[in-house]
């Protein structure tokens, strides 16, 4: 697919004698929402990491949006900051406000100057729903509003893609819908978003491709109705059966 | 104030020892003029000390940061340049790097025709901030890695370079845990600096070896040359536990 925005082909990392990924191929085009799931240590994780270059591929091709993707430090630098990374764990810094924390990225990597960041980082409090929580610190918000503190300062980077690696893991049931709420605007205003989850109701909302991985291998690929409905092998039956049961 | 009464109570169960005829506290007697006079000797060392170590102290700050980087690298060879560096240098007892500084180097120097003489106030500074900067470098190393991975990943993913991300993300979060380790360095150059008296350094040690060869009474003078020292430390700590509180309050969780 020669317009996709992000695209895999072949890859396979391992670590030492581990083979976490094997011959992974995804073709995500743009506007495209992907979810990912499987039981963990089935590599969900790694795959968007690699796309990010957080971790290295060791063969096969990434290509974002036409430019292929090596383990060469130019390569990575380019596309940091381009494609938005929302962690499980939140990562935000705990040392600055909320808008520093969103104004960092712009000001030293854009070269913007603080009075458009600023700017820039009020607009996207107000779109993930904090806009009066920008002088507080980290540590005196929620977990579902920190969530949505990362999610608004990958936002402020403008990135052309966004990666969510279990971004509700860690938050308590109760804060979870208001995060999968911002993600579910995000999606319906057209963002290319590859979403790490377990969250299905959140899936069949908004998934255009869905994919389950097992072993490092994706089991089984496509759309949500037919995979939802109609799951064709006995591990994502199993998985599946597993999740929704709750 | 109240620190200083544990010592002070001490020198005067010790004074009252002076009948037996052992101890001659009058060489060191503020009341006398000759003993005041000998006092502000062995005190006017005191900004030599201070001087050597916190410049000694900075370039040790500095330079540890220096080394230390290389040793987060993904490069091997930067790593291995880190280690042979730390573990060569703190393996090097000071005083022998001293005497190597003080009297080899210049005859390094001028081998290579440089014509850079060495006073004995700066091979004291660079022997004691080189041999401090392997300390300083693993105090770095260990703040540096105590901060979570995911820091530096969520810096990478908002487009922060590596300096960026040491300077804006990681090294304002580690330097509250490096704060105490330092201020510990700090207190073992104040002390180390001592053997600066050997090469002619005219700080507090050498003030007082100078005073015992003309007075012959060590163990008075060595005495308030203790006491000078315990005095200079407990300062410092002082000094350390209030930036500690600063930088604590500013943290604001």
């Amino acid at each position: 697919m020669a317009n996709a925005a992000i695209e895999l082909v072949g890859v396979n990392k391992w670590y030492g004698d581990f083979h976490v990924l094997k011959d992974i191929d995804l073709s995500v085009g743009a506007g495209e929402k992907v979810v990912i799931c499987g039981p963990s240590g089935s590599g969900k994780s790694t795959v968007v990491r690699c796309i990010n270059k957080l971790e290295e591929h060791q063969r096969g091709t990434i290509h974002l949006f036409g430019r292929e993707l090596t383990n060469e430090s130019r390569s990575v630098a380019s596309i940091q900051g381009e494609i938005g990374m929302v962690f499980q764990q939140f990562n935000l810094f705990p040392h600055l406000s909320v808008l520093d924390n969103l104004t960092l990225g712009p000001m030293k990597a854009r070269g913007l100057s603080r009075a458009d960041a600023q700017e820039r980082a009020r607009h996207y409090l107000t779109r993930v729903r904090i806009p009066d929580q920008a002088n507080k610190m980290p540590k005196q918000l929620s977990g579902g509003q920190q969530q949505r503190v990362a999610i608004a300062r990958s936002l402020c980077m403008e990135p052309k893609a966004m990666l969510f690696d279990e971004p509700t893991s860690a938050l308590d049931p109760e804060m979870i819908s208001e995060v999968l709420d911002v993600m579910v605007e995000l999606a319906q205003e057209g963002m290319t978003m590859i979403v790490v989850t377990h969250e299905m109701g959140f899936a069949r909302k908004v998934a255009d491709q869905m994919v389950f991985m097992d072993e490092g291998e994706i089991v089984e690929h496509g759309p949500p109705d037919a995979f939802f409905g109609n799951p064709r092998t006995a591990r994502c039956q199993k998985f599946l059966s597993q999740i929704l049961q709750h | 104030m109240k620190k200083l009464i544990l010592p002070l109570s001490l020198l005067l169960l010790l004074a009252g020892c002076s009948s037996s005829g052992n101890w001659g506290w009058y060489v060191i007697d503020p009341r006398t003029s000759g003993g005041w006079t000998n006092i502000k000797f062995l005190i006017s060392g005191m900004g030599s000390t201070i001087l050597i170590s916190v410049i000694a102290a900075s370039i040790s700050i500095v330079l540890g940061l220096i080394v230390a980087l290389p040793g987060q690298s993904g490069n091997r060879w930067l790593r291995l340049i880190n280690r042979i560096y730390v573990e060569f240098i703190r393996s090097i007892p000071l005083l022998p790097m001293l005497f190597w500084v003080f009297y080899g180097l210049p005859i390094v120097f001028k081998s290579l025709g440089i014509n850079v003489p060495i006073d004995p106030f700066w091979g004291a500074i660079i022997t004691l901030a080189i041999s401090d900067s392997a300390f300083t470098a693993e105090i770095y190393r260990s703040g540096i890695q105590s901060i979570a991975r995911g820091q530096s990943e969520a810096a990478q993913t908002i487009g922060l370079n590596y300096v960026q991300t040491m300077r804006y993300v990681i090294l304002p979060q580690a330097i509250r845990r490096i704060l105490p380790p330092l201020a510990n360095q700090f207190i073992y150059i104040v002390k180390m600096s001592a053997f600066a008296s050997v090469i002619g350094m005219q700080e507090l040690t050498r003030r007082a070896n100078e005073l015992v060869v003309t007075e012959y009474r060590p163990l008075e003078i060595y005495t308030l040359l203790i006491v000078e020292y315990l005095v200079l430390v407990l300062i410092i700590s002082a000094g350390v536990r209030w930036l500690e509180r600063r930088m604590g309050a500013d943290e604001r969780v």
